[in-house]
């Protein structure tokens, strides 16, 4: 590299470099990147530990570390990757920059409440992360009771209160994205004119409203039995095991939606731009994010079908799970009838777009099994939900989620990151995680047990081709870092709209302004109006 | 094959069925998924960029129109498929669910990191479970500290075990042979070993099993025991000059409480009565039992029960 060619505008990354002037940023697209950073630091020690857990999974008997500390890895992994890397994944990180930009705003509603989101996210973290250096947690990160308050000798008073503290992060967030879609889209931006992955967070943030409050009631709840001996969940204290079993899951099925729904938007975004063609059935899709919203509260249950929940019960929960996947195959057909007669082509973000139309696909179809009551009892807490559930987390949100910081990276740096490395990073993730993650369905119709850190000779084979599949996923999920680190100094500088992609942030520079644009923009057309020019090349 | 497993042995008169389920799902999600993904590569390859492929759509209303159909296609029909689906599903878990009439009982007990088992006749086990083949067995289980559950994947059977409650799971075994008992909710340190074995037996030889047992009783010989060292006898003796409801034959059936209404004297109604006096007074006497909290173990009450179910209870034949 002889030259580092000059960014030629004055952006929102040139305006004070100075340590301070980031911790004080009001400006929406910083707190962005201060999230980015944040997560990122968090996902690479909850993927270390995921790194162990392989690791340790590869022999039937626990060599690498001891039954107490694997229980404390997979507690702190869950954790950690959940609430720490999960949720504000692509809300915070690509919600936050993109937001107000995809709708001709110039910041948030509550530019303060903006950054006060982070710090009381960094403040949750680095009470959990404390945690795991004064010696972890073991309850598993569904702090299931009497277990979590009367039983594990561990920091689950500091673990728990580092998962409050940042849900009301979350519940900041949603708020001030709910206000500003309603209150701050530019003239012309409709509802019907927004972007999908603007839908996908306001219905993200319905969720985060609504859903995380349950979870500090329940985590407070926690803390006053553990530490203040009230009963509430413990029966020995007169309290109730499957309330607790209740409350978490109100909030944290609805959790696995604050999850996925972001990465449906991302999704939709990028098969409509590298497909040249509007989303097949725009307004359904819009509509299905809400309808997955709107269900995902009332199926709680299927978490239940054998903890000792009545048959009648049980049986209202399937039904109920079973209307929730129809949106979600609505989607999915979307996507796929969306190439129909387009003009794909395969830049590293629509090969992350595919592959997350296929493991989420998976992920889908594998959930009907779980949903059906007489198949789930076998099911429940073997690895058949361990796979089914890192296909909807990891092969959809994570995938999404990397593809969407390709897509967005020229605009959030003005770099080109380089293309080649893009896909290959692509292609070892989709790979990596299918021979991770396949696996551990077959091994969990055999039986084996969720959390088991020794098991039954016989279910070794599954488990060492799952590990080696990890090994791979590792080198796909490290690759990005380094490129795009190298990119950020090496990298081309980015044209306005290196895609050809349409909406409003590919209207203003990259990377924008700190204003975002330099005059209020209109709209006067739908979303993903790419039919009126023909296509290129 | 030997060393690649695919498919849990089969040894239950529920696991075929569970089976038919998974097999159903793995044809139906299957063909869905290759759909997709057949669709998907066409697509990508004919509608390449720069590709000679006809594009041309005629915009406007019946554009729209078709668009709607689809729409409505692809959302009903998943739908019709989803519900009966659910319903097969559900007549599966209906037959896992109901215990018949004629099981056979056993007593479990979970505790860190442990199974518990007593058969009524007095013989203890721990960490294994022996039943006879061809005949219904209905575990009775509750657990001494956390949540705790009983898993048995070639019988297709698991059911959570709780503290201060009892949950049953039945299964009759159709194939002799052991067959791995896991824990399946994460209890602590050592969840991955409270892992034991059930031993499927010819009859005759269960029998044999099972009256090898050492000295001290059937378990109702034990909670008659208990009866008379808790004082019970005290006041539920016929004899007795204390007001309270004599407990012969009482299993079973209907109790009508202070408040007009009623309760089927079960394991739990018994276990509450004992714990927790006051929250199920039955009607016409005081309530002035005291608790027997924190001086029963869990093996004494299920003993106790035990012992009330085969006190002049006319189903005892069945519950040998």
């Amino acid at each position: 590299m002889s030259s580092v060619p000059i960014l030629p505008n004055e952006n929102y990354l040139t305006a004070g470099f100075r340590l301070w002037t980031w911790l004080t940023t009001l400006d929406h697209k910083r707190i962005g990147i201060l999230y980015t950073i944040s997560i990122t630091v968090l996902f690479l020690i909850g993927g270390s530990a995921a790194a162990l857990i392989r690791l340790d999974l590869l022999t039937p008997h626990s060599e690498l570390v001891s039954t107490e500390t694997y229980n404390k890895l997979f507690t702190m992994h869950g954790v950690i990757m959940v609430w720490f890397f999960l949720i504000p994944s692509i809300p915070a990180t690509l919600g936050n920059f993109l937001v107000p930009i995809m709708i001709g705003a110039r910041d948030l509603a509550f530019p303060r409440l903006n950054l006060l989101s982070w710090y009381l996210y960094v403040i949750g973290a680095l009470f959990t992360v404390g945690a795991l250096i004064a010696g972890g947690v073991d309850t598993g990160w569904t702090f299931y009771t009497p277990f979590s308050t009367m039983f594990s000798n561990t920091h689950v008073f500091a673990v728990v209160a580092g998962v409050f503290i940042a849900g009301f992060s979350s519940i900041l967030t949603g708020l001030n994205f709910m206000v500003t879609i309603h209150e701050m889209r530019a003239p012309g931006m409709t509802w019907f004119r927004m972007p999908l992955f603007i839908w996908a967070m306001y219905a993200t943030s319905l969720i985060l409203v609504l859903a995380t409050p349950v979870l500090a009631m329940t985590l407070f709840l926690i803390t006053m039995e553990r530490v203040f001996g009230i009963g509430v969940f413990d029966p020995a204290l007169g309290g109730d095991p499957l309330l607790f079993q209740h409350l978490f899951w109100f909030y944290s099925h609805p959790a696995v939606y604050i999850m996925i729904v972001p990465a449906m938007g991302v999704a939709s975004e990028i098969i409509a731009c590298f497909a040249r063609k509007s989303v097949f059935g725009y307004r359904f899709m819009a509509y299905a994010m809400l309808a997955i919203a709107g269900f995902g509260f009332v199926v709680w249950g299927h978490h239940m079908f054998v903890s000792g929940q009545s048959a009648y019960a049980g049986t209202v929960f399937s039904v109920l799970t079973f209307l929730v996947s129809v949106p979600s195959a609505v989607k999915v057909f979307n996507w796929t009838a969306t190439l129909y007669k387009s003009h794909i082509s395969f830049e590293a973000p629509m090969l992350y777009a595919l592959g997350f139309v296929g493991l989420f696909t998976i992920g889908g179809l594998t959930g009907l099994f779980l949903a059906s009551l007489g198949l789930d009892v076998h099911l429940h807490d073997t690895y058949f939900v361990v796979a089914h559930f890192h296909y909807i987390m990891v092969g959809g949100a994570v995938m999404a989620f990397f593809g969407g910081i390709h897509f967005w990276w020229p605009k959030i740096t003005g770099r080109m990151y380089p293309e080649d490395w893009g896909r290959a990073s692509a292609l070892f993730i989709f790979f990596g995680f299918n021979l991770t993650f396949f696996p551990q369905f077959i091994v969990g119709y055999l039986g084996m047990p969720r959390r088991y850190p020794e098991y039954p000779p016989e279910f070794q084979v599954w488990n060492v081709l799952s590990s080696a599949g990890a090994s791979i996923l590792a080198i796909g999920y490290a690759l990005p870092l380094f490129y795009l680190m190298w990119s950020l100094r090496y990298g081309p500088p980015a044209p306005a709209n290196p895609w050809g992609a349409k909406g409003l942030e590919w209207q203003t520079t990259s990377p924008p302004p700190p204003e975002n644009f330099a005059a209020t923009p209109v709209v006067d057309e739908p979303a993903y109006n790419y039919a009126e020019e023909p296509a290129d090349g | 094959m030997e060393n690649l497993p695919f498919f849990p042995d089969s040894a239950s008169t529920v696991s075929a069925g569970v089976d038919g389920l998974y097999f159903a799902w793995l044809a139906l999600s299957g063909v869905v998924a290759l759909a997709i993904a057949v669709v998907i590569v066409i697509f990508a390859i004919k509608y390449r960029r720069g590709s000679a492929a006809n594009r041309r759509i005629v915009e406007g209303e019946a554009h729209e129109r078709t668009i709607r159909r689809i729409e409505y296609a692809w959302m009903l029909i998943p739908l019709a498929i989803f519900l009966g689906m659910f319903v097969w599903s559900a007549v599966v878990y209906y037959r896992s669910a109901t215990v018949p009439k004629n099981a056979l009982p056993v007593y479990v007990v979970a505790k860190q990191w442990m199974w518990h088992l007593e058969h009524p006749g007095g013989r203890r086990e721990i960490d294994e479970l022996h039943v006879p083949i061809g005949r219904p067995i209905e575990l009775v289980m509750t657990s001494q500290d956390v949540i705790h559950s009983f898993s048995l994947p070639d019988f297709r059977v698991k059911q959570d075990v709780l503290p201060g409650r009892y949950t049953t799971l039945w299964f009759e075994a159709t194939r002799t042979g052991e067959y791995r008992l896991f824990c399946t909710q994460y209890c602590g340190a050592d969840h991955s070993r409270m892992i034991g074995r059930v031993v499927v037996m010819e009859p005759a030889a269960f029998e044999r099993w099972l009256s090898a047992a050492g000295g001290g009783g059937s378990m109702a010989a034990r909670g008659a025991a208990r009866f008379r060292e808790f004082g019970c006898i005290g006041c539920h003796d016929v004899n007795s000059t204390v007001r309270a409801p004599p407990l012969e034959g009482i299993f079973g059936k209907p109790v009508r409480l202070q408040d007009g209404s009623w309760v089927v004297a079960d394991e739990r109604f018994i276990r509450d009565a004992v714990l927790l006096p006051n929250k199920d007074v039955p009607a016409g006497y005081d309530a002035i039992m005291p608790s027997y909290r924190n001086q029963i173990d869990e093996e004494g009450l299920l003993e106790i029960i035990e012992y009330i179910k085969s006190s002049g209870n006319v189903s005892q034949g069945s519950r040998p």
